[in-house]
């Protein structure tokens, strides 16, 4: 079984309204704003988002009205710190917030892609985020009677990755730090991958293990070269510091955000016009080149 | 001297690398500490080792300024850039030495809040955990940072984001977290330990603060060393010409600091 391979605004509408989506899964890194702002201009509401951190992602959507609910350890904006988006939608119930740590959302996933109920964890002991989440129940390990917390099996709808390459049929190279993408990708009943490239079946092949997406588990793919603006993407693209700060300044009122989210989102028609919106110097200037890997036979 | 040029939060972080050990592992997390373990593993520290949340191993400090961990500087040879379970395991293994955590408020047993605040008839709306929770209750021992502000300093923290100590007077050894606690705080204008009962006392003061102004600060009656049988209250060594350059070849803009 092979993905689907077809344009952002195609892959995007297979997302229903009061989908569970988990993304942001590589934190700081290759972040699939495109397909965030595509949910935004699509109108998809009553989204559950599901990462561990993020950064700006959820903001964005909770401020274009997509959200509902957020399952997450840390919502805001890393390098800015506040997100104005989420802390009023928060303050208002707007929002609900189910507060995690990011080692609790991802045992969940974990849990979800290993096809086991719960597991077991020596964190959150002690914390207000156990004491006030009823998900989690606190047990005693049957083997040496030392205290436990169990966290229960999370399986999203959507795990949406960007990705540096991936074949026609769905398979994807990821480098860098990868967070939680497999473990998301792992647990999701779909999933939406956008690459900066699409490749050869066997430039992917070439070499097996850079893989960390297969297209049985993928639903869609998507050619989407700089999909994770303002978020760096290794051999790519580097973070858009100056964004991140500028979108702190503009969004701190609703009125604002309506005036940063006309220009960026709803005033462009696709990721290719959006890019045009970009003139900061963003290239890798210093490129580190990988020994060369065999394989073979 | 240059290093007479320091501003509070250059302190904080030379402050805090002296915190890490050569041949330790520590957990990163966002900001200063970004700036600290540089500087530590390029002075005294330089077989320490650090992980990210994101996954990412370093053992040097990166070619380039970074916002956040996952920075192109900060992956660009790196040790590893691997996946969060992975470096989560580690740390639940209790293969991390210390961790360093910052927090909008703290108690006087090392308890952190950095999801809501109250103020007022109202709670203000903070980021949330990210991985503090996770490194305060399972480091061997973390290390916390916090601007020296009344306001961060509550008799009870208004939701306990990431554990410290209990308020019974044991410590860590009835707590059902496995990791050390808190054995460090520093703030902008001193530095503090945490006694056998698991409970804030003031180390040193940072030069130019007074100890009555420091103290002045806190809703309750802060130890001292004195209190705790450690000698005087003495005051924060400043940083070396060495470690200053490297605060300023780390964070040129003084972004961070």
């Amino acid at each position: 079984m092979t993905a689907n391979m077809e344009p952002l605004d195609v892959a995007v509408s297979r997302i229903n309204a009061g989908s569970t989506i988990a993304a942001g899964l590589a934190l700081e890194h290759a972040i699939p704003f495109a397909v965030g702002h595509e949910l935004l201009r699509q109108g998809v509401g009553g989204l559950t988002v599901v990462g561990p951190i993020s950064d700006l992602l959820f903001d964005q959507l909770i401020g274009g009205g997509a959200v509902s609910d957020v399952r997450a350890a840390w919502v805001g904006n890393v390098s800015a710190r506040t997100g104005y988006r989420f802390r009023e939608a928060a303050e208002n119930g707007e929002v609900t917030v189910e507060d995690h740590s990011n080692f609790s959302i991802a045992l969940a996933l974990q849990a979800g892609a290993m096809g086991v109920p719960y597991l077991p964890t020596r964190s959150l002991l002690g914390s207000d985020i156990f004491e006030q989440n009823d998900r989690f129940t606190e047990a005693t390990d049957p083997f040496d009677g030392e205290p436990l917390v169990l966290v229960p099996a999370l399986k999203p709808d959507w795990a949406i990755v960007h990705a540096q390459r991936a074949s026609p049929d769905g398979d994807a190279h990821l480098w860098g730090n990868t967070g939680i993408v497999e473990p998301a990708v792992g647990a999701a009943e779909n999933v939406l991958v956008t690459a900066e490239e699409i490749v050869e079946p066997a430039v992917i092949k070439s070499d097996s293990s850079r893989v960390a997406i297969t297209r049985d588990q993928v639903t869609s793919v998507v050619e989407c070269p700089f999909g994770a603006h303002p978020s760096p993407v290794t051999g790519y693209y580097n973070r858009d510091n100056d964004y991140y700060l500028r979108y702190n300044r503009q969004t701190e009122t609703a009125n604002g955000f309506e005036d940063w989210a006309s220009k960026w989102v709803y005033g462009v028609s696709g990721r290719e016009e959006y890019a045009t919106l970009v003139d900061t110097e963003l290239e890798i200037t210093e490129p580190t080149v990988a020994a060369e890997v065999q394989y073979g036979q | 001297m240059v290093s007479e040029d320091y501003t509070d939060r250059e302190l904080m972080v030379t402050t805090a690398a002296r915190e890490l050990e050569d041949g330790e592992t520590a957990f990163v997390g966002m900001r200063l500490p970004l700036i600290a373990f540089q500087v530590a593993v390029s002075t005294h520290a330089p077989n320490a080792m650090a992980v990210y949340e994101s996954g990412v191993i370093r053992d040097a400090p990166a070619d380039g300024f970074v916002h956040t961990m996952c920075d192109l500087p900060n992956l660009n040879r790196a040790v590893a850039t691997t996946g969060m379970i992975d470096v989560m395991s580690r740390l639940q293994r209790g293969d991390i030495d210390v961790g360093f955590l910052g927090g909008a408020e703290i108690d006087r047993y090392g308890n952190l809040n950095t999801t809501r605040v109250a103020a007022g008839d109202r709670e203000i709306r903070l980021p949330g955990s990210g991985g503090a929770c996770d490194i305060a209750c399972m480091a061997d021992r973390t290390v916390l940072l916090m601007p020296h502000e009344s306001r961060r300093f509550a008799e009870e923290v208004n939701y306990v984001t990431s554990p410290g100590y209990p308020a019974d007077g044991n410590g860590r050894d009835d707590h059902p977290a496995p990791g050390g606690g808190p054995s460090a705080l520093v703030t902008s204008k001193a530095t503090f330990g945490f006694d056998e009962r698991g409970e804030l006392y003031l180390r040193t003061v940072h030069p130019g603060a007074d100890v009555a102004d420091v103290l002045a600060a806190f809703p309750w009656e802060v130890q001292t060393a004195d209190d705790v049988g450690e000698g005087t209250v003495k005051t924060t060594s400043k940083p070396t010409d060495e470690e200053f350059e490297l605060v300023r070849t780390f964070d040129p803009d003084g972004f961070w600091t």
